[in-house]
């Protein structure tokens, strides 16, 4: 790599009118346009889902409350759930994943850049649709409704007989195009991945960022496609007169459920590994050390990605499946723990002796880590079939994967937009509202979702609208929406700092973290050809390679 | 220790509701396969406490010991890259973890799942209805809706209650945490569950798979009875309703508008299965599946007006006159 590269790639303020300028974010084939889109999409949805979220905490702050009517809350409990996952935390991953791969591979951009922009449009494209569904759900000439099935939609509530109207045919169509959006963006990563790296860029010299959105492109493959296949065949059953899932016909409902869940499960893994591989990046950086353990990480995720295809019916303890079936998804999902214990463990050993420092970026992590820890513990619990029995379907389930996705991945996300958005933006974000932001989101992460465990073990189960008071539930359930208030005031200051920080924020410069990987070595935000001359690089950490020339890294990898 | 710990206690004390009889509690066990969870939870609390000690005593070290101090030289520290030996502890350790875990667990999974059925046992078919519980005692000759009495089972004279759990409509889930863990009854799915409870009384819990708008209104009571109780409650049960000529105006009114259509009386000509058996309606408890005490304001209340005491039930407002009314609610008082 030469060093040219920096000086060459410095772009001015775009003086173009303003029509002209958002024209060009429509059309862009450009994958750090399409990632920041990705991640402006996400962002919205984000606040709109968490709107949802507090109007379920506030109706169920005290017992038998009136805030909302059943039906209202049953469609924000489905809204809030389909969201979140299909429309917040995949897209902004995605968004990331489209952004940094490039840079951090050398590359220009990816593999398919027009279907990357399709892959968007239809992501985007299926949150309008699900969302429409306030207007057209009843017909335009009702009042309008969104879906109350829950976000599994398990039949057969979600057919024809019990969800009457379109409003679960908005939430269908809403995640099939999306699907079809994700499985483009699966194929663009591997492709991608595999066949744009730069000179010397070998797959064991992969930044492993690159390695775990690999895994994630294959699960988001194979994952993704039987959700897809199961949403045609609801279609069917609604439209056409099929029975896969019609009972009173004879169809079969736990068919469903396996559909759904060999969906389900990988594509928890399909959000955690990128909030992995985040944190890969950021804790080696903020701990002045390479990653600890490269090939065993490296190894353990593709572990991750197989074993997660074989765990899916331990959503179903309670559905009734043989003894030997229990104690075979008893054995997978034990199994799962190993390799992810590992990745924790090898975190750790990258901090050890390091030194650290308490960054932003760098504390979300530890937040991430700690909770993490929790929810896979958790995890080993609901993962005892027994214990399930009495877990599952309660609000210990809730939170313990709210655990893993807010605690765990929105943490990770949370580090990455700390850590990432100089090198997007051009520009520092504010230190201290930085801090305000993890306090206040730490604190409102606690109190709810640490006291919501509780309730589940006194015997609350999920998904209702309303509780009896004198069972023990009611000082949990204020505790547990104050907490979700506080976690709402951190997201606010979030946003302020990052509008803030986009006028105000002192110049980032290239490489503000003194940090090791490619997309550092080009400008802030880098121009549209990432690179000016393709880097060459030698090891897994080019930068540090360049700022010690006395001691390389690839005379020891 | 101090995660498991903490959520034990915090659960055991602060969790209690003021009458003990109220509690859904799943660490309180008084039924054979409850026990058995709650044992295995006991053994699965520990050790993932014990990993969270370790795990998170390690993180909390790493943070407090290797932060960056104020007077840092600005070198880089050391550049470690890994160790083989390292990896390979701690991958072989969890892989140990997990087999403890994974055999106590099958252990259990067989216990509970596998359990034969004694000749003693009485037999219930559930049904799960949008939002209500049917319960049939095939044996018996006994219908009764929402609230399930079993008698009471002790080791010396063992009388387990087994279930067959099947739906009428959506997917529902059994669920009395004091007695076993969930099930679901799920349509075209025939699904099977015990219970042996070892106190007399009054067992709550609800239904635990969300199956339409009133799914959080669709509580279920289980009334432990001693032999005796138990006995009498099924003589009584499988009764006709009795005539009461006192009343003949309310039947009249039941018999001859749409309550038929759904409700059933034993040995009048109303045999509907839609909504719940309504012959010895006064003795239970509750009305609308848990939600309201049965007296005959509640009741009344609920054929005017069903959704004042649970909106999106499926019983229809009825729209009769006050005099209707206050003549079928005296009929329906006399259903002992």
């Amino acid at each position: 790599m030469s060093s040219e590269t920096i000086a060459l790639s410095t772009v001015g303020p775009d003086a173009r009118p303003i029509g002209e300028r958002l024209h060009d974010w429509v059309v862009t084939v450009d994958h750090k346009k399409l990632g920041i889109l990705y991640i402006l999409y996400a962002l919205f949805f984000f606040v709109v889902g968490g709107v949802e979220a507090l109007i379920m905490r506030i109706q169920l702050i005290v017992p038998h409350n009136h805030f909302v009517s059943p039906e209202v809350f049953n469609r924000m409990m489905t809204m809030h759930g389909t969201t979140m996952i299909f429309f917040m935390v995949m897209p902004v991953l995605f968004g990331f994943g489209t952004y940094l791969i490039p840079l951090m591979i050398g590359a220009r951009d990816m593999a398919f850049p027009r279907l990357n922009a399709f892959s968007f449009w239809m992501t985007a494209f299926g949150g309008l649709l699900l969302y429409f569904s306030f207007i057209g759900g009843n017909g335009l000439y009702g009042a309008g409704t969104a879906p109350e099935v829950g976000w599994w939609a398990y039949a057969p509530l979600s057919s024809r007989a019990f969800s009457v109207g379109h409003s679960t045919d908005f939430w269908t169509l809403a995640v099939l195009a999306t699907g079809v959006g994700s499985v483009g963006t699966g194929v663009n990563f591997i492709a991608t991945i595999l066949c744009m790296r730069c000179p010397g860029m070998t797959l064991g010299k992969m930044p492993l960022l690159a390695w775990l959105n690999l895994v994630v492109g294959g699960m988001v493959i194979f994952g993704i496609s039987p959700l897809t296949a199961a949403q045609i065949m609801l279609c069917i059953d609604r439209y056409l007169g099929g029975h896969f899932f019609d009972t009173q016909a004879g169809g079969s409902a736990v068919l469903w459920m396996h559909f759904f869940w060999i969906f389900g499960h990988p594509e928890v893994y399909i959000l955690v590994v990128p909030a992995f591989a985040f944190v890969s990046e950021i804790v080696p950086v903020f701990s002045r050390k390479p990653i600890f353990g490269y090939p065993i990480m490296v190894a353990a995720t593709i572990a991750i990605g197989f074993i997660s295809f074989s765990v899916w019916a331990h959503h179903m303890y309670t559905v009734g499946m043989s003894s030997y079936g229990n104690t075979f998804f008893v054995f997978t999902t034990m199994a799962i723990a190993v390799p992810t214990g590992i990745k924790i463990f090898n975190w750790l050993g990258t901090m050890w002796g390091g030194k650290i420092q308490l960054r932003v970026p760098m504390l979300f992590c530890i937040g991430f880590l700690f909770q993490f820890l929790i929810a896979g513990l958790t995890g080993i619990m609901l993962g005892a079939t027994p214990f399930n029995w009495q877990l599952s379907g309660s609000y210990f389930v809730v939170a313990h994967f709210h655990y893993v996705i807010v605690g765990g991945i929105v943490f990770a996300l949370f580090g990455a937009f700390y850590y990432w958005y100089p090198k997007m933006s051009g520009r520092m974000y504010n230190e201290t509202l930085g801090k305000w932001h993890f306090w206040l989101f730490i604190i409102g992460f606690h109190l709810t979702f640490d006291f919501m465990h509780i309730p589940g073990i006194l015997g609350m189960p999920r998904r209702i609208y309303t509780y009896e008071p004198g069972r023990g539930w009611e000082t949990w359930n204020s505790i547990v929406t104050i907490g979700a208030f506080f976690q709402a005031a951190g997201i606010l200051v979030f946003v302020v700092n990052l509008l803030w920080s986009l006028r105000k924020g002192e110049p980032a410069g290239n490489d503000p973290w003194d940090a090791w990987t490619l997309e550092w070595s080009t400008s802030s935000p880098p121009p549209d050809y990432d690179f000016a001359a393709t880097p060459v690089v030698r090891s897994r950490r080019p930068l540090w390679d360049l700022k010690h020339p006395e001691d390389p890294d690839w005379k020891y990898e | 220790m101090f995660l498991a710990g903490g959520l034990l206690a915090a659960s055991l004390c602060f969790g209690a509701p003021t009458d003990p009889s109220q509690s859904t509690n799943i660490f309180k066990p008084l039924s054979t396969p409850a026990h058995s969870i709650f044992h295995l939870s006991m053994l699965v609390l520990a050790i993932t406490g014990a990993i969270f000690a370790v795990v998170f005593s390690l993180l909390a070290y790493s943070v407090a010991k290797f932060r960056k101090r104020a007077d840092d030289d600005g070198r880089e520290p050391a550049q470690v890259y890994g160790s083989n030996q390292i990896e390979l502890a701690w991958t072989v350790i969890p892989i140990l973890i997990v087999l403890v875990l994974f055999l106590a667990t099958a252990r259990v999974i067989r216990s509970i799942q596998d359990a034969p059925q004694p000749p003693g046992a009485i037999e219930v078919t559930a049904i799960g209805h949008q939002f209500w519980w049917e319960f049939r005692y095939p044996a018996l000759g006994v219908v009764t809706a929402n609230e399930l009495h079993v008698p009471v089972s002790n080791p010396a004279n063992s009388t387990p209650t087994f279930l067959t759990l099947l739906s009428a409509d959506t997917d529902h889930s059994f669920w009395v945490p004091r007695l076993a863990g969930k099930t679901d009854l799920i349509p075209n799915h025939p699904n099977h569950t015990w219970i042996d409870p070892q106190e007399t009384g009054l067992y709550l819990g609800q239904c635990a798979q969300y199956c339409g708008t009133q799914h959080a209104k669709m509580l279920l009571r289980v009334y432990v009875d001693s032999p005796e109780q138990f006995k009498q409650w099924v003589e009584e049960q499988k009764k006709p309703a009795v005539g009461n000529d006192a009343v003949a105006e309310g039947r009249h009114i039941f018999e001859t508008t749409a309550c038929v259509n759904c409700h059933a009386v034993a040995g009048t000509v109303a045999n509907g299965r839609f909504g719940p058996d309504l012959t010895h309606l006064m003795s239970r408890d509750t009305i609308a599946s848990g939600v309201a005490s049965n007296n005959r304001e509640n009741l009344r209340a609920w054929i005017q007006s069903p959704d004042s005491i649970k909106p999106g039930s499926l019983m229809p407002a009825m729209q009769l006159t006050d005099h209707d009314l206050d003549a079928l609610a005296a009929y329906l008082v006399t259903l002992r």
